[in-house]
């Protein structure tokens, strides 16, 4: 939700400057690096949209936790044997279906967000819709492995960390799917997502990727190894 | 001085009330300042905690605190100076007024995303100082060991632990927020290598906090559930792995040196080239050695673990590795000496401070390769060696840098001077007061004094003492430059715009600048370190 609330910042500090300053001294009226009001011959205006690049700077920091906790993981399957009975074969027919269902939600968001930009707003709202079910199923599909698996979250280091990964994971899905139906939102007609501005949509639709790679990682780790 | 047009903060009318510090605002210069006055309250917290601990250790027994209030003590001193006030500081109070600035911004790249991790800030604070009046702070020290922290009491480790992922938070939205802005926001026609030093030393400061505080987190989030779910991550009774913990928590903390230090890197490279009427020495291998500093400082981290039974070959890429990053950092040193030599140095109290800076430094560095090497280290592994050592880097080094970097900048953040002879006062009295508190340190660690412990063997006492007088200097050398800078404030000299005659842009307009930092286009530029080379402007 951070990449949002620092997207929304920007576009909308352009008139939200906190102090009042006398306009003699700044004759050129409210600027703001990233706003698109500038007067011309003021060098602000040349700097592109940004947004998309801090986003991709906390999706990065984003993934080192990932990467801390399957280091984590790795870890202590290398070093810390379990104890007899304690490994278990995990069922892979949930785990693989969730695997496709959320590699196809990212075609599917990839598909509103051309609608978008072809000006089918009804056509990237249903996509949107669609990539949001998916991500639902996954999660309700993710739940009822859960409750299929033979141990729980304290029953042995393997299975703390099968549950914490895992967990992690579908905290992303759940604000991914959050953010989704926030977009499906604006992406209304009259709403602020449109094929003129559609930053939103694609820092979710960025995000979303990012989520689903992730998973296939973990899954690789996880199910696979 | 020369300038009588310029009115002073408090009756400038292009300024609003002081209350704006209060306020959830996005100019980044009230930002910063919000990040120092506040950092400054903690550090003073903070102070006051390490009185406590050098009273405690001014007898060799445990008689003005019991021995759990003294580890409360001092995991507390540790996590409010480290998280709360240092890196804070170096970090966003200096960043957030100066990068702008530096790459001719009126803002940062997101204000709003700015102010949101500033205001993570003081509750955070307040929860972690809170934890002392409910059930007791956390016991563990700064680094929450497991499995000890696993057996102190559970509500203060929980406490901390949220408080450090809500701080760990701020800093990585502060990283994005200059990462961003130094690479995208610089005015047209500036390039990278034209950039004032701190602008290089907080990018490669900021990639540290993007790339490291995650991990840290991740490992809080797991340790909690340790405490809370019983699970059993890094509880070795069942089953699990003490020494992931230590890994994961260094690969973030050992960068955390890093991320209190290069900030103070670039800080110095702009006050002594001001001051010596230099150049920078070396502008290019500057670059360089913080990029190197950077790489090296993310694969370094088991040299804190030697003691855990790492491998063999652990230990020797750990030392290796880690002695590599004397070399970077001896270039930093060079061309720093580089920069003072045939100068005309002015020595006030920001050059000074700065001059002190890399005479401590250099101590706490030297001491730094020594703890790299595995026969020393395990003969001084948690001693008061490391104590000294530490110190000497974010005391003696980022500390000392603070304070030169407040004499330095003041009249831009006020439009007036300091007070010289106060902030001489102020030096001396650090300066004398750190080296006796933590010189002696270094001898009591090399005869196996243990760290984190409330009492000792009497034939330390003396030593002991001696730390515990220079403790009260330091505590005493905050009062001239308490009434310093509030005095200062209201009645201290006028500064005119640029009473240093510096070059770097921050100086190009008025101090206090207005709220959109220049009254026509930023300025171009092309020599921050021009001495001698370009006119400079009285």
């Amino acid at each position: 939700m951070t990449s949002l609330s620092s997207a929304s910042s920007t576009t909308t500090s352009t008139t939200a400057q906190p102090i009042e300053s006398s306009p003699e001294l700044h004759p050129s009226g409210d600027q703001h690096p990233s706003g698109d009001q500038h007067p011309s011959g003021d060098h602000e205006e040349h700097h592109g949209d940004f947004r998309m690049f801090g986003l991709v700077l906390f999706l990065v920091g984003d993934g080192m936790t990932f990467a801390g906790l399957f280091a984590a993981y790795l870890t202590f399957r290398a070093v810390n044997p379990l104890p007899p009975g304690g490994v278990y074969d995990l069922e892979l027919l949930l785990p693989t279906i969730n695997t496709a269902l959320l590699v196809a939600s990212s075609f599917t968001f990839h598909r509103a967000a051309r609608q978008l930009r072809l000006g089918e707003s009804f056509g990237c709202r249903l996509w949107l819709l669609i990539t949001a079910a998916m991500g639902a199923a996954f999660l309700a599909s993710q739940m009822l492995e859960y409750f299929k698996l033979p141990f729980g979250l304290t029953s042995n280091l393997f299975a703390s960390t099968f549950y914490v990964l895992t967990g992690f994971h579908g905290l992303h899905v759940t604000l991914g799917v959050m953010m989704i139906l926030i977009v499906w939102l604006q992406a209304r007609a009259g709403g602020s997502i449109n094929s003129e501005s559609h930053f939103g949509l694609e820092a979710a639709e960025l995000y979303w990727h990012f989520v689903d790679g992730i998973w296939v990682v973990l899954f690789g780790i996880i199910y696979l190894l | 001085m020369e300038s009588t047009t310029q009115l002073p903060i408090s009756l400038n009318p292009n300024h609003g009330s002081w209350l704006r510090y209060l306020s959830f605002s996005l100019d980044h210069k009230v930002v910063g300042i919000q990040y120092m006055v506040t950092g400054f309250l903690f550090y003073l917290v903070g102070g006051v905690l390490a009185g406590m601990i050098r009273t405690e250790l001014a007898t060799p027994i445990s008689d003005y605190l019991s021995r759990e209030i003294y580890n409360e003590v001092l995991t507390m001193h540790g996590t409010i100076m480290i998280f709360l006030w240092i890196v804070p500081v170096v970090n966003g109070a200096f960043g957030n007024y100066l990068i702008p600035f530096y790459v001719g911004a009126r803002d940062m790249a997101f204000p709003r995303l700015n102010a949101v991790a500033f205001w993570m800030i003081p509750p955070a604070g307040l929860l972690l100082i809170a934890s002392f009046f409910i059930g007791g702070a956390s016991q563990s020290g700064w680094t929450a060991y497991p499995p000890l922290s696993l057996r102190t009491p559970a509500l203060g480790q929980l406490i901390w632990i949220f408080s450090v992922l809500l701080l760990g938070g701020s800093s990585i939205l502060g990283g994005i927020n200059f990462i961003v802005t130094i690479l995208k926001l610089r005015r047209p026609g500036l390039k990278m290598m034209q950039l004032p030093m701190y602008c290089w030393a907080m990018l490669g400061t900021s990639i540290l906090v993007v790339l490291s505080t995650p991990v840290l987190a991740g490992t809080l989030v797991m340790l909690a559930f340790d405490i809370v779910a019983h699970t059993g991550f890094f509880n070795p009774a069942i089953g699990g792995n003490a020494v992931v913990y230590q890994h994961l928590f260094w690969f973030y903390s050992h960068p955390a040196v890093y991320i209190m230090v290069l900030p103070a890197f670039g800080l110095v490279s702009e006050i002594l080239p001001v001051h010596a009427r230099k150049p920078l020495f070396g502008y290019t291998t500057m670059v360089y050695s913080i990029l190197a500093i950077v790489f090296l400082g993310l694969i370094v981290w088991a040299h804190h673990m030697f003691t855990s039974g790492t491998p063999p070959w652990m230990r020797l890429f750990f030392t290796i590795a880690t002695s590599f990053i004397a070399v970077p950092t001896g270039i930093k040193f060079f061309n720093w000496l580089a920069t003072l030599w045939g100068g005309k140095i002015a020595l006030n109290s920001a050059m000074l401070f700065a001059c002190a800076f890399i005479v401590n430094f250099v101590l706490g560095g030297i001491t730094g390769v020594a703890l790299a090497q595995v026969p020393f280290d395990i003969h001084v592994h948690d001693t008061y060696f490391v104590v000294a050592h530490f110190h000497y880097i974010v005391y003696g080094g980022t500390v000392f840098i603070i304070f030169s970097s407040i004499y330095h900048w003041y009249p831009k953040f006020t439009g007036r001077m300091l007070n010289e002879p106060l902030g001489i006062l102020h030096f001396v009295l650090t300066f004398v007061g750190f080296n006796l508190c933590f010189g002696p340190q270094h001898w009591l660690g090399m005869n196996g004094m243990p760290r984190r412990v409330s009492e000792y063997d009497p034939q330390f006492t003396l030593m002991n003492q001696i730390s515990s007088v220079g403790a009260l200097l330091m505590a005493l050398s905050t009062l001239p430059f308490l009434i310093n800078v509030i005095h200062s404030a209201w009645r201290g000299r006028l500064a005119g715009d640029n009473p240093w005659r510096a070059l770097t842009p921050e100086w190009l307009t008025s101090s206090p600048p207005p709220v959109e930092n220049w009254a026509g286009a930023a300025p171009h530029v092309e020599h921050p370190y021009g001495y001698g080379i370009v006119e400079t402007t009285p």
